[in-house]
């Protein structure tokens, strides 16, 4: 009984002091950012890296997403007579909910396990000490831009997630179901308020963050073993996910 | 001058360092020894502040560095510069780009007089006209001559060097030695070295330190390191290499 006492006081010891870690790493890279030199070429790369990179991907999940949410929409209001609601169904599930959290998963498969990748590579090959002994500080030049990068490239996926998934929904609605095309963007215009527009806005930026945090953390605390670096980027992209749907729910029970 | 009092230091739970004292002579060139895992390259990166130890202190010219963080720690690192294991150059830039990396970040400097100084110092460690190069196409010496380039074009007071030569065949080994050398008594820098390489360290080394049990077993001259009576000592450096007797006098 003792015995397990002591396991769980030392887990969640370490849970704690992990979870403390990890907001000392956040807030001094953003510290470190507010001091010059402000690295604008290293931010472009990344929002390069982050969004453009990232931008195949995210377009084919959405247009699938936005056709089989078409697909399943009809045959569902179809049970109610209300085809013509398809647009405002696919449009408000896409903007609300759909849009920033798939966006995001994809882009924490594609570009957050890169990250985790690249930059525990740089820890284990001794490139992070050697910026360090350069005295370029290694938040300033490798973890502040990409923060800011995620803030910025995952807001405008999920922007073009959101109208492609849109686009995808008319294709199959309008061009394959049949549903008036007419009903179908007026039942968008009618239905979508600012409101879902901003929320869908701050889950975003909110997820940029989780990514970038989360995946720049794990790479650059990783342990100096090729076996170390499979699980930081393994971890990276579990937690990364876990996070990204938790917060999700307390977003939208805020929000709602 | 560097001085290190009573630093210990555990990585893993494990004891490494267990009380090194340790004062390295200015403008001279000291080899650190000992067996592998002894903490030598643990040793090197408490002397640059890239780890800080649980116990004890770290002088460099008068300020202990054990106790600086932030912008004070790298105000002292920019009179050190540091040749890694394995180079650490940058994967992403070119060669030419690695060597301008500290001339450009650390110094502030731009355009022509970057241009000068990199292929000056890509030159002087041959490897003019490897500059567009990326560390992935460069063979093993070829990498650890561009970190070279790197660390010397910073123009250090203090160099730091953790086994330059390991993975390296005999002659480009030598080669990297001599360039170490060289390099040295002409800058005039603190150099400290972590080898393996014996016994062709008693040829360039002006003192040696050997680190045993996670202390300074003992330090001196490269010549009177040789004759040293202690067995533990003497079996170390023979078995190291065919130690030839009398010994090397890096003199000449």
């Amino acid at each position: 009984m003792v015995m397990m006492l002591e396991q769980f006081g030392r887990w969640v010891l370490n849970l704690v002091s992990e979870m403390g870690r990890m907001l000392i790493f956040v807030l001094s890279a953003f510290a470190w950012l507010m001091r010059p030199p402000l690295r604008v070429a290293q931010i472009v790369k990344q929002v390069h890296f982050i969004g453009y990179k990232s931008m195949f991907v995210v377009v084919l999940t959405a247009a699938f997403t936005g056709m089989v949410l078409a697909l399943q929409g009809y045959y569902t209001l179809r049970k109610f007579g209300s085809e013509g609601l398809l647009g405002s169904a696919v449009a408000l599930s896409m903007i609300r909910e759909l849009g920033p959290v798939l966006a995001a998963l994809m882009v924490t498969a594609r570009a957050g396990s890169a990250m985790t990748a690249e930059i525990g590579i740089m820890r284990i090959t001794e490139q992070i000490d050697a910026l360090d002994t350069m005295a370029v500080n290694p938040l300033q030049y490798l973890i502040a831009p990409k923060l800011v990068a995620g803030l910025i490239g995952v807001p405008l996926l999920v922007a073009i997630f959101d109208v492609v998934g849109i686009y995808g929904g008319h294709l199959v609605g309008v061009e394959l179901l049949g549903v008036n095309a007419g009903s179908y963007w007026n039942a968008i215009e009618s239905a979508v308020e600012w409101k879902d527009v901003y929320g869908g806005i701050l889950k975003s930026v909110s997820f940029g963050l989780i990514v970038s945090w989360i995946c720049t953390y794990k790479g650059f605390y990783t342990k100096m073993s090729a076996e170390g670096l499979g699980t930081a980027t393994t971890e990276a992209v579990v937690l990364s996910s876990v996070l990204i749907l938790i917060w999700d729910y307390f977003l939208t029970s805020v929000l709602l | 001058m560097i001085k290190l009092v009573g630093v210990t230091k555990r990585l893993g739970g494990q004891p490494v360092l267990r009380g090194v004292d340790l004062v390295i002579p200015p403008g001279k060139l000291t080899t650190i020894i000992g067996r592998s895992g002894e903490g030598k390259s643990v040793l090197l990166k408490h002397i640059i502040g890239l780890m800080q130890p649980d116990e004890g202190e770290v002088w460099i010219d008068g300020i202990d560095i054990a106790r600086l963080r932030g912008q004070a720690l790298n105000e002292i690192r920019k009179r050190f510069a540091m040749l890694f294991q394995g180079a650490a150059l940058f994967d992403s830039l070119t060669v030419f780009e690695n060597v301008a990396f500290p001339l450009r970040e650390k110094f502030r400097l731009k355009g022509a007089d970057v241009t000068r100084r990199v292929e000056e110092k890509l030159e002087q460690v041959g490897l003019s006209g490897m500059g567009h190069k990326f560390p992935a196409e460069l063979s093993g010496g070829m990498r650890k001559r561009a970190g070279l380039a790197r660390a010397l074009v910073m123009e250090p007071e203090i160099m730091l060097f953790d086994e330059p030569t390991t993975g390296l065949d005999p002659l480009m080994a030598k080669s990297i030695h001599d360039l170490i050398t060289s390099m040295q008594r002409k800058l005039g820098f603190t150099a400290v070295m972590v080898s393996h390489e014996i016994p062709e360290i008693f040829g360039i080394s002006d003192y040696v330190a050997m680190l045993k049990e996670g202390r300074i077993a003992l330090m001196a001259e490269s010549r009177e390191f040789q004759q040293t009576d202690d067995p533990d000592i003497r079996e170390f450096i023979s078995v190291g290499g065919t130690i030839p007797w009398p010994a090397i006098d890096p003199a000449g």
